[in-house]
């Protein structure tokens, strides 16, 4: 191949670049803001500013049609002092702390069983998610059916399996209804925990159990010491995701008790609900959902830091 | 693996569990099922074997469909949620893609923002929401929830897809700049056609959302006509202490149809969104 001599005379480029709007869009900075700017600014609107006028508005009394008056912290003070708002507490607590427990447990029981070689898995995996893919409001429809005080399927069964004389009042009794709502969020939020950390598992290498089973591990020393912590990103943050969501959870309860009998199922959002929109009170229901931020926050805080380690 | 191999042990190990968790998660659904073709004079006898159905009928899914406006919420329903997805597809695609791919100033703030959307949870702004859909006179209408219901799906969609994004190899945009493509093209023409099966993900993802969401719903829109099918149903079809049943069985099944011809269609793809913020691959 012939030497070409270099060309000497290459075009001399012009101090700097040649100012033009491509140049000026090919910049990184200038690309990024241009596209990011539309999502940011939409929800600047609609998530930030709601947000501090959330805060605004529960430190006013402000009847739903007409103007606030500022009244500091006068909306938290009644709030304290009203044993309802302490009861909705203790719900949304209780409600949580148990529904997650549940869910962990059974979702990781779901996962492990579904971890083993079998013929039809994807189709089993399809229908076992399909309680957390169906709209919460239809599914706890028929929920509301099933636990209908006279004509409750589950009653019949235990009445007809010889276990109870007379059906019990799933969602008339506080204790029984309090139960219904944990079994309904567990049916529907434990698939999620089952398929994600199925997902989890699928990722621990199958040479860490050789390794550990020729090392004369028991089975359940392989799930200690190989499985759990393998797996324990995945549980984390499915676990707080979850947290967030049932914490904060609305329509199961609204759609199945109304937070009845007599509040006893009431949580912080049905309870914001009742005396924000259907009550009118916007400024005492602000506060009420306000109520939920500082555990959220910790929660939500931990979580994006997490994932932004990740 | 060690243990057991024979069929008894696998039986104890797979198929026991495995039936116990099918019929749990699946029984109100055949629950719905039967209810919705039971006769009345079934469904309200204490007496009858509840279990299976005796003479099955039609009517209740007649009466849906021609007494309530269960039709109109339905197209709402759709029209909502084929909108919103599209809207918080491009949007969402528009802030993954710099966000992923580009070093800016302000991108590690945005990035924290989107996540800390994503987990703000609707309870908490739905009040204040109220009084500015009023104020924007947008109440009753569908526009409210179209504006709304993006603040839930974006932010799920640009997380999703920074996953995606920040998957595909940098030479490859370097050398469709080198052959003078702009950055847009880049984006648009090199690196979206590779995460096809990451925008099916949040598509699909954010459309069983739209289906799903209720709250703003249930608070903005108040009249019959503008409904969607979760709040029509709540709201229209328990009639004081009289309950359809069979209406609402109904209701509920032919409600989730659409989202389960979606699912069953792109489980995968459903899957793969569902846990791509969990689960490193």
């Amino acid at each position: 191949m012939a030497v070409r001599p270099a060309p000497l005379a290459r075009p001399a480029p012009v101090a700097g670049r040649p100012f033009t709007l491509r140049g000026l869009l090919e910049r990184e900075g200038v690309f990024s803001w241009l596209m990011l700017g539309p999502g940011v600014l939409f929800l600047l609107a609609f998530v930030a500013y709601p947000f501090f006028y959330g805060i605004f508005l529960s430190l006013e009394d402000r009847p739903v049609a007409a103007a606030g008056v500022f009244i500091g912290l006068g909306n938290f003070v009644a709030l304290a002092r009203d044993a309802v708002f302490w009861q909705v507490t203790s719900n949304t607590f209780v409600y949580t702390i148990v529904t997650t427990i549940l869910k962990l447990i059974g979702g990781l029981a779901m996962a492990l069983v579904m971890n083993q070689q079998f013929r039809g898995k994807n189709l089993a995996r399809a229908f076992l998610l399909l309680p957390f893919i169906v709209p919460t409001v239809l599914s706890t429809i028929a929920w509301m059916w099933i636990l209908d005080p006279t004509f409750s399927v589950v009653n019949w069964l235990l009445v007809h399996g010889g276990v109870i004389k007379s059906g019990f009042s799933w969602l008339g009794n506080a204790t029984l209804a309090m139960v219904s709502i944990i079994v309904v969020n567990t049916w529907r939020g434990m698939p999620f925990y089952g398929i994600t950390l199925l997902a989890g598992l699928q990722t621990i290498s199958p040479d860490l159990y050789e390794a550990a089973a020729i090392d004369g591990a028991t089975t359940r020393q392989r799930f200690r010491h190989v499985t759990l912590p393998l797996l324990k990103p995945v549980l984390i943050i499915v676990t707080m995701f979850s947290v967030i969501f049932t914490f904060s959870d609305f329509q199961l309860v609204y759609a199945l008790t109304h937070g009845g009998p007599a509040n006893a199922t009431q949580l912080f959002a049905t309870s914001a609900f009742d005396i924000g929109m259907s009550g009118g009170q916007l400024g005492l229901g602000a506060a009420v959902a306000l109520s939920m931020l500082p555990a959220l926050a910790l929660v939500i805080v931990g979580l994006t830091l997490y994932l932004r380690r990740e | 693996m060690v243990g057991g191999r024979g069929l008894g042990a696998r039986t104890l190990r797979l198929y026991l569990p495995l039936a116990v968790f099918v019929i749990l998660m699946l029984f109100p659904f055949y629950w719905m099922l039967i209810t919705s073709i039971k006769p009345n004079r079934e469904l309200y006898n204490a007496r009858i074997m509840p279990l299976i159905v005796h003479q099955p009928t039609l009517k209740h899914y007649v009466d849906l469909l021609s007494q309530t406006n269960f039709l109109t919420w339905t197209y709402n329903t759709l029209l909502v949620a084929v909108v919103t997805t599209a809207v918080s597809l491009v949007l969402g695609t528009m802030m993954a893609y710099p966000l992923a791919r580009m070093n800016f100033p302000g991108a590690a703030v945005v990035a924290i923002g989107v996540a800390a959307t994503y987990l703000v949870p609707q309870p908490l702004l739905f009040i204040p929401m109220a009084d500015i859909i009023n104020r924007l006179e947008l109440g009753n209408t569908l526009k409210a929830v179209m504006l709304t219901y993006p603040t839930l799906l974006i932010p799920f969609s640009a997380w999703l897809l920074m996953g995606y994004f920040k998957s595909v190899p940098r030479e490859l945009e370097e050398a469709a700049r080198i052959d003078g493509a702009s950055r847009f093209q880049a984006m648009t023409r090199v690196i979206l056609p590779l995460c096809t099966p990451g925008l099916l993900s949040a598509g699909i993802f954010s459309f069983t959302l739209a289906q799903n969401e209720f709250l703003y719903a249930l608070t903005f829109l108040t009249k019959s006509e503008v409904r969607t099918v979760p709040v029509g149903a709540i709201a229209e079809l328990i009639r004081g202490d009289v309950f359809y049943w069979g209406q609402l069985m109904a209701a509920a099944l032919l409600g989730s149809v659409p989202v389960a011809l979606i699912y069953a269609f792109f489980v995968e793809y459903y899957v793969a969104g569902l846990t791509s913020g969990s689960v490193k691959t």
